[in-house]
């Protein structure tokens, strides 16, 4: 992947010992990070003795059965597409609620905003172990009343997962729209843009960076949660980070089957994550408003 | 200003309708209705290999059940790492499935609960009697002088199992019988260079059917005749250090078994990597895992006496699956013809085959299917030597604590650390104390 | 002079300079203020909080209230009040499980903050070191955030394979390759455990520290550089007086969402260790969720946590106030 080139820091070329202090410790941690994944990579392809027996670094043997047995020891593709609509959905959503959140609050001074801000900045402290149950009864109960069925179902996680991200959303979308200049939106409403014009063509699209970010965490987020999917998920909606699990079986732990499913499903997760990033990096940069 | 003040009031108010609404949790307190003839939600443990092989034995029997009734099931296979918390919420909210299976040593726990239906003698009569079933399974079925909260499903016992090869190579004739000789075959079988006994030592559930078994052959148990825990008599630490020991002091266990949670010493077994293994109903296990019949023996579990009976000679708890039905469900007949289609002589015979377990229902048992030599170990177990796990409400609890002082022997053993009478009591008294104050 | 960097910058940061929700005056948009609109778009917010944050809560802090053990949850309304008795019973540290408890609460502020502290540490050297182009410098930043993009089951459940006491590779590589050790280590029971959790934590965590710091980087107009070096700045001073005091305002805030995020996490000591965690490595989530989940005691649960929150908003409280007051000192 070509490096995006910006003018390095310095005009001066960095001293010799700044190289050597960069070669050493990007490698040892290259080698922290990649030690994993290279584990998962080289046990995927192991027959199930290799993997249970003594490590060993290089295969004796290599076999692509794993990748065949994933899908009908649990039905990985469910679970996926399960996640997939679940983070995808909580991300949008996620987003776009931020998004007007963190305009009124950064574009308008009104009362209850310190409550509002603060109030929102302290559900980051709530154990999540204190709502579970008592979420899980409002859902039912919501349910119960108005045959929403919220429990169970992708909506509720949906609902919930969203509203976990959210509050870290509105709090950096607030920063990253504090610095838009106001003059720029001031501009579009004098051109007759309403308020929600200039947020949508001016303020969104030179905030796209940060929304980039807020959409990565917010994804990220719904995709790993596993305390709430565990209670408030069914055999039909079950999501990839409970669904894993179900390679440890009361027979034994097919160790290669889950490297391998792990792989397989982070491998769009990863790469859209790569795009997005190139994306965040030069929109870093080119978006920027001086 | 004002609009502040009612928005805030709104909120406050909106809060609270929700909090009201949700205090009411699963208030529905009915005893189950009839709203739904037509289908039924069936939550099944994880019996076989995986998930998708449960799926592949219940689907046929159920489609069966639905030509014969009318009745669709909706086939729900929970696995064991969720099937506890979904019960809690399910009861917590009302909201929960017809039927279930439950492990049958949680059966007075989940009947505390008052969430499931109480098996009296008329809903016994739908389903053909109590006397239908073998005593030991209905010993675990709730507490003594109620009504039992669940019906047995499928019953195992522990056995121990070894490797026929291994023994020889070390040789040895016949399987131990006595906790001894067990010691010594191990230390043969070490001196091979072979792994002697297989352990779960991070395993709680593991952890309190091996020293509930000790205990008895200690003649000791973990709760009074009142219910109380009663961790650290004389007999109980004996027991749970006899268990430690077997890594700590005569070295049979390898350490390394201490963190196994995940029914690796059942692998380790079956790839010929330790000669013997205390498990509950394996075979099936086993074969999947590639080891076949011929390759391995099944033998009682050892009994201080080298005769397994009743009281100190007990070798096994009463292990297995029992069915209930959710108090609240909207199929109350429907159900209870499930669990009646369940427990009936030709199911009970299909699906206990299929996880080789050992039928609870008596005129299932004679089949030839349940009277191989492997069969005949764990039945004649079942109805001589097994004893259930004490069936008190706070048996979930006892479990934890309990289970988890014992994982934490297991670490020290495995550490090198010495396991003393002391450091065992020590464990015991801070597990007991650590039991819900009664 | 870092507030004038910040705001001149290129007009991206990462978060706001000032702990959040601090309304600096009238600004000058005021006269398109309209009473209604900032209310009408935090509503879907606050609808949402609402019902997913405050309301449960509420809900548990009654909860703490109540005897909520396996013989009420049927119906919930009916458990007797306990009053503050099980709080007593969390924070009597004489008591085996206040004692118990407290234990958890130390290992998981030991945890927390090395976590937290290596994770940032790691992350702004990364950020520092990749400021600069070099060949292949893509190709890095795109491998650093994959522990982030992985789901934490498939991340952490690796971690468990190569800490295996028997077959995994920790010890492959410090017994039988190395030889630093005379005999194979546990590491998912025991002391060790600890260590375990904590490298876990650090390389799931520390990607994200690296992003946002990479991307507050990204806002240091080079200009301040090209002076600094014609002052005759070296490398490190100019760390020290441009690279560092731009990073303040990022900081404060990644620092406190990693503690928050790090204390609170479930998913990675859960899916390391089970539903009982070895007591070195006790974090106090997993320790409420048996308290609660395992041994069927939703109000010594709910108690417990309603604690928990009551630190972490004093934590927090502080840790804002100080931050915020050195930060003004600094830039007067």
């Amino acid at each position: 992947m070509p490096s995006t080139s910006y003018a390095p820091r310095s005009p001066m070329a960095p001293p010799r010992s700044f190289l050597w202090s960069r070669r050493i410790f990007l490698t040892l941690l290259t080698g922290f990070v990649l030690v994993p994944v290279y584990v998962m990579v080289s046990s995927s392809l192991k027959p199930l003795a290799d993997v249970s027996g003594k490590f060993r670094w290089l295969p004796s043997g290599l076999t692509i059965r794993p990748y065949i047995d994933i899908w009908s020891t649990v039905p990985l593709a469910k679970y996926f597409v399960n996640s997939l609509i679940v983070a995808g959905s909580a991300t949008v959503c996620s987003v776009g609620i931020a998004v007007f959140a963190a305009y009124a609050v950064s574009r308008y001074d009104f009362r209850g905003k310190r409550v509002f801000t603060v109030t929102v900045l302290s559900t980051q402290m709530f154990p999540g172990i204190l709502f579970l149950l008592p979420l899980f009864l409002l859902y039912v109960n919501i349910g119960n009343a108005t045959g929403l069925a919220l429990f169970g179902s992708r909506g509720g996680l949906i609902l919930t997962y969203l509203t976990f991200s959210l509050p870290f959303s509105i709090w950096m979308l607030i920063g990253y729209f504090d610095s838009v200049p106001r003059d720029l939106d001031e501009a579009a409403l004098v051109d007759g843009c309403g308020p929600l014009g200039a947020l949508i063509r001016i303020v969104v699209p030179a905030a796209i960076p940060g929304i980039v970010a807020v959409a990565v965490y917010a994804f990220m987020t719904a995709w790993g949660e596993v305390l709430f999917a565990s209670v408030m998920t069914n055999d039909t909606t079950r999501t990839l980070a409970v669904g894993l699990q179900g390679y440890s079986t009361l027979n034994d732990v097919y160790w290669n089957q889950i490297m391998a499913a792990s792989l397989v499903v982070s491998v769009p997760v990863v790469a859209g994550f790569l795009l997005l990033q190139r994306y965040l990096v030069t929109g870093l940069t080119a978006g920027a408003v001086k | 200003m004002r609009s502040i003040r009612a928005a805030a009031t709104g909120a406050v108010t909106l809060s609270f309708a929700l909090a009201a609404a949700a205090c009411g949790g699963g208030s529905s307190t009915g005893g189950g209705s009839n709203d739904s003839p037509k289908t039924l939600t069936y939550w099944a443990s994880n019996q076989g290999a995986g998930l998708e092989v449960d799926k592949q034995v219940l689907q046929p029997e159920l489609d069966k059940f639905e030509r014969q009734t009318g009745i669709k099931v909706n086939l729900e296979v929970v696995p064991w790492s969720d099937l506890l918390n979904r019960i809690l919420t399910a009861t917590t909210s009302g909201q929960g499935p017809d039927v279930l299976n439950i492990g049958n040593t949680w059966s007075a726990s989940l009947q505390a609960t008052g969430a499931l239906l109480p098996w009296d003698a008329r809903n016994f009569g739908a389903i053909g009697g109590k006397d239908r079933f073998v005593g030991s399974a209905l010993g675990s079925t709730g507490a003594q002088g109620e009504d039992p909260a669940a019906v047995p499903l499928y019953s195992m016992a522990y056995a121990l199992y070894y490797n026929k090869k291994m023994f020889a190579d070390a040789g040895i004739a016949r399987p131990p019988a006595t906790w001894d000789e067990l010691i010594a075959d191990g230390r043969k079988i070490s001196a091979k260079g072979k792994q002697a006994l297989g352990a779960e030592g991070s395993n709680l559930a593991e952890n309190i059917h091996h020293v509930f078994v000790f205990g008895k052959q200690h003649g000791a148990d973990f709760f009074t005749a009142e219910g109380r825990p009663d961790f650290t008599s004389d007999g109980v630490v004996a027991a749970v250090k006899q268990y430690v020991d077997l890594m700590a002091k005569d070295k049979v266990i390898p350490p390394g078994n201490a963190e196994y949670a995940q029914n690796q010493s059942v692998s380790d077994f079956a790839k010929g990597r330790t000669a013997m293994l205390l498990w509950q109903s394996a075979s099936a296990n086993l074969k999947s895992q590639g080891m076949s019949e011929d390759q391995y023996g099944i033998a009682p579990v050892p009994v201080q006496s080298g005769t397994p009976g009743t009281g100190t000679n007990v070798d096994s708890m009463v292990a297995g699956i029992n069915l209930a039905v959710f108090k609240n469900t909207h199929n109350l007949d429907g159900a209870t013809q499930f669990v009646k289609f369940m427990t009936s002589d030709a199911e009970q015979k299909i699906l206990n085959t299929a996880y080789s377990s050992i039928p609870p229902v008596k005129s299932a048992q004679s089949d030839a299917a349940f009277n191989t030599t492997a069969n005949a170990v764990l039945k004649d177990t079942l109805a001589r030597s097994a004893a259930a796990l004490p069936q008190v409400a706070d048996e979930s609890q006892f479990e934890t604590t309990v289970g988890t002082a014992v994982k934490e022997l297991f670490a020290d053993a495995a550490a090198g650390r010495p396991v003393t009478t002391e450091s065992v009591k020590a464990k015991l008294l801070k597990a007991q104390q650590q039991m819900p104050a009664k | 002079m870092t507030t004038t960097t910040a705001s001149a910058g290129t007009g991206e940061r990462t978060v706001p300079e000032s702990s959040p929700g601090a309304a600096r005056g009238p600004r000058r948009t005021g006269r398109t203020r309209r009473i209604g609109l900032p209310y009408l778009l935090l509503l879907p917010a606050l609808v949402l909080e609402l019902l997913v944050h405050l309301v449960p809560m509420a809900i548990g802090i009654v909860m703490s209230f109540k005897e909520l053990t396996q013989f009420y949850i049927r119906d919930w309304s009916t458990a007797p009040w306990s009053g503050f008795g099980n709080y007593r019973i969390s924070v009597d540290f004489n008591a085996p499980v206040g004692d118990a408890l407290l234990h958890s609460f130390l290992v998981t502020v030991g945890f927390t903050l090395l976590s937290v502290g290596l994770c940032w540490l790691i992350g702004t050297v990364a950020a520092i070191h990749m400021q600069d182009t070099f060949r292949g410098r893509g190709l890095l930043r795109a491998l650093f955030l994959v522990p982030y993009a992985l789901p934490v089951y498939a991340a952490v459940i690796t971690w468990v394979f190569m800490f295996q006491h028997d077959n995994g590779l920790v010890n492959h590589v410090l017994h039988d390759q190395l030889h630093l050790t005379d005999e194979p280590s546990f590491w998912l029971i025991g002391n060790n455990s600890f260590v375990a959790l904590l490298v876990v934590s650090v390389w799931k965590g520390w990607p994200f520290a690296f992003l946002i710091v990479m991307a507050a980087l990204q806002n240091i107009p080079r200009e301040l550089y090209e002076a600094a070096a014609l002052d005759g700045a070296g490398l490190w001073q100019q760390l020290r007086r441009i690279t560092l005091p731009s990073l303040r305002s990022v900081n404060q805030v990644l620092v406190l969402v990693l503690f928050l995020w790090t204390f609170n996490d479930f998913n990675t000591p859960y899916v390391l260790f089970g539903r009982a965690a070895p007591e070195a490595a006790d974090l106090i989530s997993v320790h409420i969720y048996q308290a609660s989940f395992v041994t069927w005691n939703f109000g010594a649960g709910s108690a417990m946590s309603v604690l928990l929150l009551l630190f972490l908003l004093v934590v927090t409280g502080v840790y804002l106030l100080g931050t915020s007051r050195g930060r003004k000192t600094a830039d007067a």
